[in-house]
């Protein structure tokens, strides 16, 4: 979402808030229609399969999350800077050419409606799987919506990109979280049993989180001895 | 269409394929086994498989 609001920004300041915003509301509304049609129909699945899917989907996507800040912990990739970001998106918006349709500054509003709608599409995952299994989706909605209002509201006042989110820690710990989720969810979709119920998913979590961390410490110290030949 | 077909599977599939296919195995086996280590235990080797990748 903070990424998102990044393109808003540049968007807004160079291609006129009024296309920017219309990106926006029609990325949000089709992000809402994902949600709604695909809330009601999920719950209909029989519960040991939904766990299976959304567990291995869960997976896949933490071992993605958790694969980059990895990486970004260990040095491997360069640590996310929305500064930078930022002032990439306004070169790139400042120099397009002007096309208008319906009244609309046709690139601030495709800018600001893929920049919403594609980083929107992995919270409205997020929503729809967890959920989904815990049979409460309007509640995990209604988490989603006071978190996009709160990071608008942040944008608003400080009228810049949020470089000061420790955004890539976040990123490690959503990473965490998925992972952790998807490896109970989807072995217990699978048909077998975790030793203590649900208490186990702590248990998850800490090897999860001892394998990031040793996968960190193996990485930076692989980094910095330099290979002979 | 193919545009289409490429956007999900960059959604899904992400950078490395292996991440997706290890998770796929490792859910296969659980379910012939119907043991709750063996996911963790695919988990750990696919992780570090694709970070292999990654740093190779």
């Amino acid at each position: 979402m903070v990424e998102a609001l990044t393109i808003v920004l540049a968007a807004g300041l160079t291609r006129g808030w009024r296309s920017s915003l219309a990106g926006v509301g029609a990325a949000t509304a089709a992000l809402a229609v994902v949600v709604a049609a695909l809330g009601p129909a999920l719950t209909l699945v029989p519960i040991d399969a939904l766990r299976l899917v959304v567990g291995g989907l869960l997976l896949v996507f933490g071992l993605q999350w958790l694969r980059k800040a990895i990486l970004r912990a260990s040095g491997y990739k360069a640590l996310h800077d929305e500064d930078e970001i930022f002032t990439r998106e306004l070169r790139d918006a400042e120099t397009a050419a002007h096309e208008e349709r319906a009244g609309l500054d046709w690139y601030g509003f495709t800018l600001s409606f893929k920049g919403v709608f594609l980083e929107g599409l992995e919270v409205a995952f997020i929503v729809l799987t967890f959920g989904s299994t815990q049979q409460n989706i309007p509640l995990a909605a209604v988490g989603a919506a006071i978190a996009v209002v709160l990071v608008a509201v942040v944008g608003v006042l400080a009228r810049a990109p949020l470089s000061r989110v420790p955004e890539n820690s976040m990123k490690f710990a959503v990473g965490v979280m998925l992972t952790t989720f998807g490896i109970f969810w989807g072995a217990e979709g699978a048909g077998a049993s975790w030793p203590g119920g649900d208490a186990m998913i702590l248990g998850v979590l800490a090897f999860v989180l001892v394998l990031s961390f040793v996968s960190v410490v193996v990485l930076r110290r692989r980094r910095v001895v330099p290979v002979t030949a | 269409m193919r545009r289409f077909g490429r956007f999900w599977w960059d959604f899904v599939v992400g950078d490395d394929w292996v991440a997706a296919a290890g998770v796929a195995a490792g859910l296969a086996l659980t379910a012939l086994l119907a043991a709750w280590w063996v996911l963790p235990l695919a988990v750990a080797v696919v992780l570090a498989a694709t970070l292999v990748r990654a740093t190779r």
